[in-house]
């Protein structure tokens, strides 16, 4: 029987958020907080595992109350608990302090039963960074395996596992003792629409909610805004650039000014075989 | 922590197969602006097996010192090897900058050394500065999707780290002949006592799509309509020698594989042409071509964000102006060639 822990987190969605172009801030209220798609392909993988190899997935995350929306998220696609850490002591935490909560709560779940696997996802939407995963492999000192893009066999008797890390020109085989922590690219599968029951099942669960007291062993010194070592000192919008020059006439016009610019400009050319 | 003690910049060079990538020698570039303005030196760490003679073109690139592991355990990439070396190295000569490439190596890495440090670590940095007084590190990134820029510091820990995303820098013109002091390193480390194997390397020839190579793209957007549509993308660049871009939408829709896609979440190109077809230039989109040479916009929407990016737009639908584009191209080239 498997335990695997997948982390996630709620994000404001990119795709909709505006920015208020006087203070050059976010517009929170413009972006509705959803599970951070990447982590949706994290939480698919392991419930993928647990139907594979059989088990249980725990899904935990560090944020504000509503955060327990996203773990909802989770439970319809498959997962069994949700666990959310949330205190104000915890606001503000870079990378480090938040691999530093995670790892604390992790901690705590495996108490209930010892884990095997860790998921995260490639990388978050808004804070995009991509280091979560690897600081929590390291605070549990467990091997980190990111852009894992296929698992080919879990073997928990022997206690390994192999996976495909995808490489800018291919990708790796690798195998690796467990317990470790796999970091997902979003092609490791495909979310389908979640079946009625786990809907119903979600709609219906409560998550465990624990607050910094809740954790054990843990250093307050690292948590948060004074356990984080980076600080955002400046947010601004990117410059917009300059427009560029507009041909006028009619097309074929156009494109022969275009062409005349371009073959003025030969050195663009010349490396190009062909041309 | 004193930070008295820590002094000098280094830059992790990557390599693969004995070839270091290109984004660590524009770091050394920035790291060696980096190093002059605070008056310290600039330092590569290289680690592998049979890379030893890697030093001289980091030389060339910039650099004044060399820290070399090259030892058979390193022969591939594990965070857990690779890391220790680092660490050792950095607790041993402690720089006070550290800057990594974002790569999938490198950010793996940094992340990993970051946390043991411990220290604070900047991801996928597009812009680097230094405060020559106090050394405080400046690095700016883009975050919420590209929708903002943020500058980060790291002012209470040494060493200050940040991954820099590959093309935002310029590399120097190496100086053929430059020299520096290489030192050689070693760390013992039993290969049973790492946890990980490498048991295969595929590479997957097809996919290599490296549009971050090529100096002519034409790229497409979701403004061709279909897959179909998006086939003139494919003859422009070939009637002009170039490679396919992409944006997002269109790899989502399927009509060309992610390699192809530009971008925040693809890939950052710096060609010296750049045709942006029927992209409505969402800033996703932009922080991954607006360094190209010259960018010539097509789009039908005269409001389309791109024209502000943009050196030439033509207004215009693409399946009327492209074949223009391509015929008049055809004819111009063919003329070149007999006046030659
Ligand atoms: C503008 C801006 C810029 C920032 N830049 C930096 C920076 O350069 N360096 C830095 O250290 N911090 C930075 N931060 C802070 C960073 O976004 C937060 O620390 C955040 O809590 C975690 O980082 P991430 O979102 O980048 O996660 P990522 O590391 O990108 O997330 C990877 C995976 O880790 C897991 N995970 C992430 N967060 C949680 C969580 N709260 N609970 C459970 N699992 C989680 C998920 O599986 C996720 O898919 C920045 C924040 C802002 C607002
Ligand atoms: C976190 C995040 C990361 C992202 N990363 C990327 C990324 O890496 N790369 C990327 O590209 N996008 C990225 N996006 C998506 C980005 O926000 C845009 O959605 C995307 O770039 C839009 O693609 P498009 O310009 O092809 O399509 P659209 O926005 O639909 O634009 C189509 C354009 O074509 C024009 N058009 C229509 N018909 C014609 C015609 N016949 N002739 C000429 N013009 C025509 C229209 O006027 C319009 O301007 C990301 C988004 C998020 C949230």
């Amino acid at each position: 029987m498997l335990h695997i822990v997948a982390c996630i987190k709620q994000v404001p969605d990119t795709k909709i958020i505006k920015m208020n172009p006087k203070t050059n801030t976010m517009d929170r209220r413009t972006a509705p907080a959803i599970l951070n798609p990447y982590d949706a392909h994290a939480v698919e993988e392991a419930v993928r595992l647990k139907n594979r190899y059989g088990g249980i997935v725990s899904v935990v995350t560090m944020g504000p109350p509503p955060a327990v929306t996203a773990i909802k998220k989770c439970i319809e696609i498959g997962a069994d608990e949700g666990y959310l850490i949330t205190d104000r002591r915890f606001a503000g935490a870079d990378t480090l302090a938040t691999s530093y909560a995670v790892t604390k709560a992790i901690e705590k779940i495996a108490k209930t039963k010892p884990v095997d696997l860790i998921i995260c996802g490639k990388m978050s939407i808004d804070g995009d960074t991509g280091q979560v995963g690897p600081g929590i492999a390291r605070r549990l000192d467990i091997p980190p395996l990111t852009s894992v893009n296929k698992v080919v066999e879990i073997n928990q008797n022997e206690g390994y596992a192999i996976v495909h890390r995808k490489l800018e020109d291919g990708y790796e085989v690798v195998r690796s003792t467990m317990p470790c922590l796999f970091s997902v690219e979003k092609t490791i599968n495909e979310v389908p629409y979640s079946p009625l029951p786990n809907m119903i099942k979600a709609a219906r669960y409560n998550p465990h909610i624990w607050s910094v007291d809740d954790l054990e062993e843990v250093d307050v010194k690292q948590l948060g805004l004074k356990g984080s070592p980076t600080i955002v000192s400046k947010v601004w919008a990117p410059q917009k650039p300059a427009g560029g020059t507009f041909f006028e006439g009619n097309p074929t016009s156009q494109v022969e000014q275009l062409l005349s610019v371009l073959l003025q400009k030969k050195e663009l050319f010349e490396t190009k075989e062909g041309v | 922590m004193d930070f008295q003690d820590y002094k000098g910049v280094w830059v992790f060079i990557e390599q693969k197969d004995g070839v270091v990538a290109s984004v660590s020698l524009e770091l050394l570039g920035a790291g060696r602006k980096l190093a002059d303005k605070r008056g310290v030196e600039l330092a590569g760490i290289l680690i592998g097996e049979n890379v030893k003679h890697l030093t001289n073109t980091v030389f060339e690139f910039g650099a004044d010192t060399m820290y070399v592991y090259d030892q058979p355990i390193f022969k591939h990439y594990r965070t857990e090897t690779y890391m220790k070396a680092l660490l050792e190295c950095a607790d041993k000569h402690k720089p006070e900058i550290i800057l990594f490439g974002a790569t999938s190596t490198g950010k793996d890495l940094a992340s990993a050394v970051a946390t043991d440090l411990p220290t604070g670590l900047t991801a996928d940095t597009t812009e680097l500065d230094v405060e020559e007084e106090t050394g405080l590190l400046l690095a700016s990134r883009p975050a919420f999707g590209g929708n903002i820029m943020a500058t980060i510091l790291c002012k209470k820990y040494r060493p200050q780290m940040a991954t820099v995303r590959a093309k935002v820098m310029k590399a120097l013109t190496p100086q053929s002949g430059r020299t520096g002091k290489m030192v050689e390193e070693t760390i013992s480390l039993k290969e049973e006592d790492i946890r990980t194997k490498v048991l295969e390397i595929v590479k997957e020839t097809v996919k290599n799509v490296r549009i971050d190579e090529a100096d002519i793209i034409v790229a497409g957007g979701k403004g061709l309509g279909s897959f179909e549509g998006f086939q003139l993308i494919h003859q422009l660049a070939e009637t002009l020698g170039g490679a396919v871009g992409a944006s997002r939408d269109v790899v989502e829709a399927g009509w060309i594989d992610h390699a192809h896609q530009v971008g925040q979440t693809g890939v950052t190109v710096t060609p010296k042409i750049y045709f942006a077809i029927g992209i409505s230039g969402a800033i996703q989109h932009i922080v991954g071509m607006k360094n190209s040479g010259l960018i010539i916009a097509i789009n039908k929407d005269k409001e389309a964000p791109i024209f502000q990016t943009c050196h030439y737009g033509i207004v215009g639908d693409a399946f009327e102006i492209v074949p223009i584009l391509i015929e008049q191209f055809k004819m111009a080239l063919t003329r070149d060639k007999v006046n030659k």
